[in-house]
């Protein structure tokens, strides 16, 4: 899950980490408001669920509160294109109203797991306000690493090691130690997947500051975060994947293309979604619904193909395990029951309980397009999209 | 042979009783794995299908004889009942559970660093030698014994997988499901390396998918250790980057995730791509014939 820079800064914040004063605002006037409050010198900045604003113009630097106003009105209500986010953007609702600093010199910090030597790693760089993707292709050598052993911690000399391959001295070396250590605190209290600082700055005065933030959290611990759920922000997520969540299909991601696929178990679905690319058709999306035995959620997932205007045909491919291939056929009658379905749908049922799903489909008078394999489910699945079999 | 498990297995199930743990409990006694024992703590002293219930694992061993875990324990206990398994010395602990958090796991690893427990998952759907053994929830009747092994980061890819292979009248010596995870137990090296020196087996499957370095790393020692031969498949080739496809593993966050970047790191090592999902059977059928 993610959330905004503001709520990521509130909680380094509560964590001891130094971040610029500022203030969230909703609408041009409070944008003002929160600008007088700070002076002069201030930077507007677009809440969204997407990296490179800079560049996109979601950053505006103004002197005056009226111009602070005037730059709000210019943001608020807009949909932000970045080189992150898709061609159709994402909405901006909110703007952190914020003391721009004078900086010095721009690092790069962040903590996630490493998977590899399966620990938490701290990766500090002295080349900050790029993106670390970036930075590993250019120049590798200014990337630095700890790792760090759960069972004792982070600790101090890491801290310093880091602070002095960043070219930090002086009293910024104690300072970077003890932002990090509150930076893994924050880390590991928080179930964070990724908790980054980039930049970290030093201002003109030689102080440490997060000048941006970013924080992601694990979504399989949010059931022991309550407070962390209520910061999701839903508009900044894709309108498809909300409401497949809304009707209890966890495992949905829009794709590019017009075909539905409804799979069980996440590789078998991605493997679907190649084999159609293969055949020369595009998903729509993938989905997986999972092994729980319910026919609603089957129902649901046609709901979802009914409300994406792009779906010209669907494939189910079910292979029974936990999942019954008769439960699936089950919901597949039902759907087609409830709901009025205009699109071609192929069904290649294999595994647990086949013959009784076959038998279910059959007896129930359904019109579908029967495949025998994988093969051929995703072959007849193309020509339906193409219009070759109505 | 066949590896991780076989006719000498004594299986104990923690979270025997649950209603995931009682329904594939049937089906591996069923198939004809011996289980031997269950844990669900507060209910010791009790049956269940026919089976002696445990409060604790140490205990179960103590008793029985247990000598492998199946855990289908909810994932806020999981990690716990991994290390409680850990500590009772259990050789083997196949573990289920879906959506234990991952710093809980970064702790579970640095425990067993050192310590002779083989964990296998989370998040998969565990290991079958088909004939002999099966310790997970995949459907027993797609298997058919043999000498291929298959070892896989998804379960159902694995069965349309298995069922390719079975189709062809080719069988398996074991299939190990290491599960969809970031930090799986079992990485794809640990368990080629068991393959490589297991008699029984011929060649291997190894299906990877998007996310993380591991098919890298298989790469890596199939080059420089692996004198069978593989065959490979990557899932998630048609995956957008930054999107968690179902698995949480399966997130494509720099260019080592993509497909294509795994594919060429096997293909480099010597592996047999398959070309698509659909021909992972064929292409093991033409490497087989080779031999």
């Amino acid at each position: 899950m993610k959330i905004h820079e503001y709520q990521a800064k509130t909680l380094m914040a509560q964590y001891g980490i130094p971040v610029p004063r500022g203030k969230v605002a909703s609408n041009p006037a409070e944008a003002e408001e929160a600008a007088g409050q700070i002076g002069n010198g201030i930077a507007i900045k677009a809440q969204v669920y997407a990296g490179g604003r800079g560049k996109a113009g979601g950053i505006k630097i103004v002197n005056e509160p009226p111009e602070a106003k005037e730059a709000a009105n210019r943001l608020i209500g807009i949909r932000l294109v970045t080189h992150q986010t898709g061609p159709e953007g994402v909405p901006v609702s909110k703007v952190l109203v914020e003391e721009a600093s004078d900086v010095a010199r721009e690092l790069y910090l962040s903590i996630m797991v490493d998977d590899v030597s399966r620990s938490p790693v701290v990766i500090a760089s002295e080349a900050g306000g790029m993106e670390i993707e970036q930075i590993a292709q250019t120049n590798p050598e200014k990337i630095f690493k700890v790792y760090i052993d759960t069972a004792i911690g982070f600790q101090p000399f890491q801290g310093r090691k880091l602070a002095y391959e960043m070219s930090l001295d002086g009293g910024q070396v104690g300072e970077a130690t003890r932002l990090i250590s509150n930076l893994y605190k924050l880390f590991m209290d928080k179930d964070c997947s990724l908790a980054e600082i980039n930049p970290l700055v030093v201002t003109a005065d030689g102080k440490l500051l997060a000048l941006d933030a970013k924080l992601n959290f694990d979504d399989n611990a949010l059931y022991r975060h309550t407070e962390l759920q209520e910061l999701r922000d839903n508009e900044q997520e894709e309108p498809l994947e909300i409401q497949a969540r809304d009707w209890g299909i966890n495992n949905y991601v829009k794709m590019d293309g017009d075909i539905g696929c409804m799979v069980n178990g996440a590789g078998l679905a991605m493997a679907v979604n190649d084999l159609v690319q293969y055949c020369g058709g595009t998903a729509a999306n993938f989905l997986d619904i999972g092994t729980l035995n319910n026919p609603d959620r089957v129902v649901n997932s046609f709901k979802m193909f009914i409300a994406d205007p792009r779906v010209k045909a669907v494939l189910v491919n079910i292979f029974g395990g936990m999942a019954r291939a008769d439960v699936i056929a089950k919901g597949i009658v039902e759907a087609f029951r409830q709901l009025n379905i205009r699109f071609p749908v192929v069904i290649r049922l294999a595994g647990t309980n086949v013959e009784e799903g076959q038998r279910i489909l059959g007896e129930s008078g359904i019109h579908y397009i029967r495949a025998k394999d994988f093969n051929d489910a995703a072959r007849k699945v193309v020509e339906a999209a193409k219009g070759a079999v109505k | 042979m066949s590896i991780l498990v076989d006719r000498n297995t004594r299986l104990l199930v923690q979270g025997i009783t649950g209603s995931e743990g009682s329904f594939h409990t049937q089906r591996c006694i069923e198939y004809g794995t011996r289980v031997v024992a269950g844990v669900t703590p507060g209910k010791g002293g009790t049956e269940h299908l026919r089976v002696p219930v445990f409060d604790t694992v140490e205990k179960a061993m103590a008793e029985t004889g247990a000598n492998a875990s199946l855990m289908f324990v909810p994932p806020p206990f999981a990690a716990d009942g991994i290390l409680e398994a850990a500590e009772a010395r259990m050789p083997l602990v196949v573990c289920i559970t879906e959506g234990i958090p991952v710093l809980d796991m970064v702790k579970v690893h640095r425990y067993l660093e050192g310590k002779s427990t083989r964990l296998i998952g989370p998040n998969c759907p565990g290991v079958i030698s088909p004939g002999k053994c099966k310790v997970g929830i995949m459907v027993g009747e797609i298997h058919l014994p043999g000498s291929v092994a298959v070892i896989s980061r998804s379960g159902t890819l694995t069965y349309e997988v298995v069922s390719q292979l079975a189709s062809l009248g080719i069988g398996q010596s074991t299939c190990v499901g290491i599960g969809g995870d970031a930090l799986p137990g079992s990485t794809f090296v640990d368990i080629l390396q068991l393959f490589q020196t297991d008699k029984d087996t011929k060649a291997v499957v190894l299906i990877g998918e998007i996310g993380g370095t591991m098919e890298q790393e298989a790469a890596e020692f199939i080059s420089q250790k692996m004198t069978k031969p593989v065959v490979g498949l990557v899932a998630g080739s048609t995956a957008p980057p930054g999107k968690r496809m179902g698995h949480a593993g399966a997130i494509i966050t720099g260019n080592a995730g993509k497909a294509s970047e795994k594919l060429k790191a096997l293909s480099r090592a010597g592996v047999t791509i398959a070309p698509t999902p659909a021909e992972v059977g064929a292409t093991v059928k033409k490497v087989l014939q080779k031999l």
